[in-house]
């Protein structure tokens, strides 16, 4: 049944390219069926993955290249389910704040969806190469996404995202054949590769050039630099993308792919300089600094947008830091980071892109200022301290669940990174504040400038309410309730940490 | 000399011949004061007729042909022979019907009559066994390669891009021929076979300088064939300056052929350095110079190939990113191409494995190259030109033309699930299986992370024919037969890309024992 989402996805992108041009609304209406239709998908595979515990179950095992052993495999468990779940949120999300794209409306729906499908692809592969394909299916629409619906400096931002990306995905291939020529198994399954017992000495190697990788995609200093310039550079549905879920796809991988199947390459070299003895050590230490490093530069931000981005190289370290701790919480609080993380970028894009910037035409915070936005577009306001709250980590959203696990299980792994990793989430306060402040609530005096705009803000629509609720539900259900999607976390993240290859 | 054997056995070439006269002879005798499109439509159909004759005449199965004196092979059929041979017709046939809307030259009698005698002599050298009829085939190929570049007689570069190929191509000929006189001079045969043998034996431990400078010479000749770094610098001019359905026959078909010749030479010499470890394993008195710290054929020539391919691999798609004329593009994209079968020829091993993916790899290379001659044709004949500015807007100008431009340059660069992807992997894979060292794996780490390079120009194309704004948005008609053949180029691109397994499966067919 979830194979249906990539389905789905892909007809409807096949769908909307063959729509009429003139049409926007067909257009519009068919894209939020078919995400509404693969998140009602997701929410029902995961319903039923409740009653087994969120066991893995294989949805589809058929040979696709039997020469080489490579399987249609997909498969879900607990970790996939709610990457899904997130997938199906953020796609419908996307969607209603694209409600207002006019230029080509049917083909920038049509990257959309092929998009979408590419991430659903990713999330419920369990063949190595079936994922590779998936992952690589997902560049090329954000290339085209960001270069013709983009705003600043959008060639240059698609351009470096392509590039990064692609590089990223160049590593991992090499990492892919070596493992394949290596383990001399007949099958690309992750499982059975997991099983292949591969030497220490290869994985030792390949665990970074994977690792590096699919990092890159997930923003992990000092690789990240793609990711502001290419959420600034996104329309809003492609930001809150970038950052809901394709940044994920970059840390699912690492998570899926790079630990999993080279557990060893973990292993400490067996001298230590600096106090860092390992390749584990490299990236955890690696997602500190960018933990500490994006919130430090988001602070200096002069645009709005700018700020955001940086925050998302932030909250990914903490996702990566887990994913390091390689212990049964901080591995369990990056899972549920990254549906978080996914959740509340999407929401502060959606914010900041859609319902400020096409209203004001700037995203300078020092034009902002001068506007009073918390008067006269009050819903923009009040949605933007929810949505920065729950970035802060405050208790009662999913951030404060997820940083959380991240930082006891690091604290558990190596006190260090937590302390600094602490003076990261500090920070982090302290942006999220200078942003709403400026953007919203300074009481700075209006300037010639503001007057030509004066009656001109539109009034908020209805699907940008419809979507700004969708993401606030989510993220407070799930802070406060969070066992919802821990019970289909922590089991997955067992399996995992004994071994079992998933 | 059984003349009735070999006869049969070149049947197919026959048949290509035979056509070549009677478009000729259709076209000149009957059709003198028609119209021209009713000239290019029938002498296409002979076309396509005499290559569809061919395919049916095809062997494959049997010995080929065998010079009955001595034992000696002449023509090799079944295997990657057949492989190629069929993918040749194949994508002759293509480039012919690629001709529909051809408004370059009034005579296309000629044209096709030339194509299928430069197709025959592709027939022949993916065939071959033996110097002399390599060295026939090839001189064949060339000619007719030269000629079809010169056709479009109205134009300055393309007879400037004809005589700088044929200057390179006469060259690399007498460079070719020299080489071969060295080998033959050491084994005293000119069957592949033979020389093999005795290269790898003592005679060629005796002669070892004399069999490097042969290699090298030979290496020259082959290269220039297959447009491998250094020996590249005719490609780009021609690319640019030939009639587009002739740059695609040169860019797809001749392709296919040199590297099925390299394929023949390279199993060869797998089978002979095989059958002489086998013999020393029960003669160990025998001698056996390899292990003397001579390097024998095979070593040699994997180094040669090497540097041909790292060469290629790395100034192909660096050169490629500074071009703003797309066929110049699409020219040092085939030497990268051509870099990476290089690099599949030099870790050559489990003759069928790697023959298999390196075969996969020319022909859907070549299936795409003509899709993109193709495109880039039509966009000219609208546009005038093929600067890179010409494929501004293409999408608002002929959104089909622009899906099928996306499709077959993606599958270029090599993303999944287009068939480019399959092709680089299996190719990187039989290198890796071959030599799990560290100087293949290095190879292949430069391989893949030049094509993360080389998707940067292909976007390149891509951004101006779907991202910026059009400068002129007249709409671009094309001919619906050429139109037919681009929708079947790239849905052979998605298929066999979602289902990599059908090419993979019908080449492993050839195989048997596979």
């Amino acid at each position: 049944m979830l194979a249906w989402t990539i389905y789905l996805s892909f007809a409807g992108a096949l769908a909307q390219a063959l729509l009429p041009k003139d049409k926007p609304s067909i257009s519009r209406w068919l894209a939020l069926a078919v995400a509404l239709a693969g998140l009602a998908l997701a929410v029902a595979g995961f319903a039923a993955g409740i009653p087994n515990h969120f066991a893995r179950v294989t949805i589809i095992d058929a040979p696709w290249v039997p020469s080489m052993g490579i399987h249609y495999l997909l498969a879900a468990d607990g970790i996939s389910l709610v990457l899904v779940l997130l997938t199906g949120l953020a796609a419908v999300a996307g969607v209603l704040f694209s409600w207002n794209i006019e230029l080509r409306t049917n083909e920038f729906f049509a990257f959309y969806l092929a998009l979408i499908g590419g991430v659903y692809g990713v999330f419920l592969s369990f063949d190595l190469f079936l994922l590779f394909v998936f992952y690589e299916i997902a560049i090329v629409p954000k290339y085209f996404l960001i270069a013709i619906w983009g705003s600043t400096r959008r060639e240059y931002g698609a351009m470096k995202l392509a590039l990064y990306s692609f590089v990223g995905s160049a590593m991992v291939l090499v990492g892919l054949l070596a493992a394949y020529a290596t383990s001399g198994s007949h099958s690309t399954g992750l499982v059975s590769l997991a099983h292949a017992g591969l030497p220490v000495s290869f994985q030792m190697w390949c665990f970074p050039l994977v690792f590096t990788g699919f990092a890159i995609l997930a923003g992990m200093w000092p690789f990240h630099t793609w990711a502001p310039t290419g959420h600034v550079a996104a329309p809003t549905a492609a930001s809150m993308l970038l950052a809901g879920v394709v940044m994920k796809l970059g840390a699912y991988g690492c998570l899926r792919v790079a630990i999993s199947l080279f557990p060893h390459g973990m292993d400490p070299w067996g001298f230590s300089l600096l106090g860092v003895g390992s390749w584990r050590d490299v990236f955890a230490v690696l997602a500190v600094i960018g933990i500490v490093y994006g919130a430090l530069v988001a602070l200096a931000q002069t645009d709005f947008k700018f700020v955001i981005g940086y925050s998302s190289v932030s909250h990914m370290g903490f996702v990566l830091l887990g994913l390091m701790t390689l212990n049964q919480i901080g591995m369990t609080g990056a899972v549920l980071q990254m549906f978080s993380h996914g959740v509340i970028a999407g929401l502060l894009f959606a914010i900041v892109g859609r319902i400020v910037y096409e209203r004001t035409h700037t995203r300078q915070l020092a034009e902002l200022e001068t506007m009073h936005l918390s008067k006269r577009l009050p819903f923009a306001a009040w949605a933007f301290v929810i949505a920065g709250m729950a970035s802060m980590g405050l208790p009662g959203f999913s951030g404060f669940v997820a940083e959380l696990q991240v930082l006891v299980g690091s604290w558990i792994a190596k006190p260090g990174w937590t302390i600094a990793a602490g003076v990261g989430i500090v920070v982090g306060v302290a942006y999220t504040w200078r942003a709403l402040q400026k953007a919203f609530f300074s009481d700075a005096p209006p300037s010639a400038h503001m007057h030509e705009h004066a009656h001109e803000l539109a009034a908020i629509t209805v699907p940008e309410i419809a979507g700004v609720m969708l993401l606030v539900a989510a993220t407070l259900i799930v802070g406060l309730y969070p066992r919802i999607l821990l019970e289909a976390i922590e089991p997955a993240v067992k399996t995992l940490l004994a071994g079992g290859g998933q | 000399m059984n003349y009735a054997d070999l006869f049969r056995a070149t049947l197919p070439e026959t048949a290509l011949e035979v056509g070549a006269l009677v478009v000729l002879v259709v076209d000149l005798g009957f059709l003198r004061k028609s119209a021209l499109n009713l000239r290019v439509a029938v002498a296409a159909l002979l076309g396509v007729a005499g290559c569809t004759a061919a395919l049916w005449m095809l062997p494959f199965q049997g010995m080929g042909f065998v010079y009955p004196g001595t034992g000696e092979m002449l023509l090799a059929s079944g295997g990657s022979s057949a492989v190629a041979q069929i993918g040749i017709l194949l994508l002759t046939v293509l480039t012919l019907l690629l001709l529909a809307d051809a408004t370059f030259t009034q005579h296309v009698g000629e044209y096709v009559a030339v194509v299928l005698m430069a197709a025959a002599g592709g027939l022949l050298i993916a065939a071959a066994q033996d110097l002399l009829v390599i060295f026939v085939g090839l001189e064949l190929l060339s000619l007719g390669l030269y000629i079809l570049t010169a056709f479009a007689k109205r134009s300055g570069k393309s007879a400037e891009a004809a005589i700088k190929y044929y200057l390179f191509g006469g060259m690399s000929a007498a460079f070719l021929l020299f080489g071969f006189s060295y080998l033959y001079g050491i084994a005293g045969s000119t069957n592949l076979y033979r020389i093999l043998l005795a290269v790898d034996g003592p005679q060629g431990a005796q002669a070892a300088p004399l069999l490097y400078v042969a290699l090298v010479m030979i290496a020259a000749g082959l290269g220039f064939k297959v447009a491998a770094v250094p020996f590249h610098l005719w490609a780009p001019d021609t690319y640019e300056g030939a009639p587009a359905p002739a740059a695609a026959f040169i860019a797809s078909v001749s392709k296919v052929a040199s590297f099925a010749l390299l394929i023949l030479i390279g199993t060869a010499a797998l089978q002979v350095f095989e059958a002489i470890h086998v013999m020393a394993k029960y003669e160990p008195q025998a001698h056996i110079p390899a292990a003397h710290g001579f390097w024998g054929f095979s070593v040699s020539w994997s180094l040669i190939l090497v540097v041909l391919a790292l060469a290629s691999m790395v100034l192909g798609n660096l050169a490629a990113l500074a071009q703003t004329s797309v066929r110049r593009l699409l020219a040092y994209s085939a030497i990268a191409h051509a870099g990476y079968m290089l690099l599949g020829l030099a870790y050559f091993s489990n003759a069928s494995r790697s023959a298999a993916a390196i075969l996969y790899y020319v022909l859907t290379y070549g299936l795409t190259t003509i899709g993109a001659f193709g495109v880039v044709g039509a966009v000219e004949k609208a546009a005038g030109s093929d600067r890179l500015d010409a494929f501004l807007g293409l999408h608002k100008r002929n959104p089909l033309l622009a899906a099928v431009l996306l499709v077959l340059f993606l599958s270029l660069a090599g993303i999944p699930p287009l068939v480019g992807f399959w092709a680089k992997f299996n190719l990187f894979a039989a290198v890796l299986h071959a030599s799990p060292t560290g100087m293949a794996l290095g190879l292949v780490i430069l391989a893949v992370g030049m094509s993360a390079v080389s998707l940067y120009y292909y976007l390149q194309v891509l951004k101006r024919a779907w991202v910026m704004p059009a400068v002129d948005e007249t709409p671009i008609a094309v001919h619906p037969v050429t139109m037919a053949v681009l929708l079947l180029v790239s849905a052979g691109v998605v298929l066999l890309g979602c289902f990599p397994a059908l090419l993979q499966g019908w080449i492993a067919g050839f195989y048997p024992g596979m």
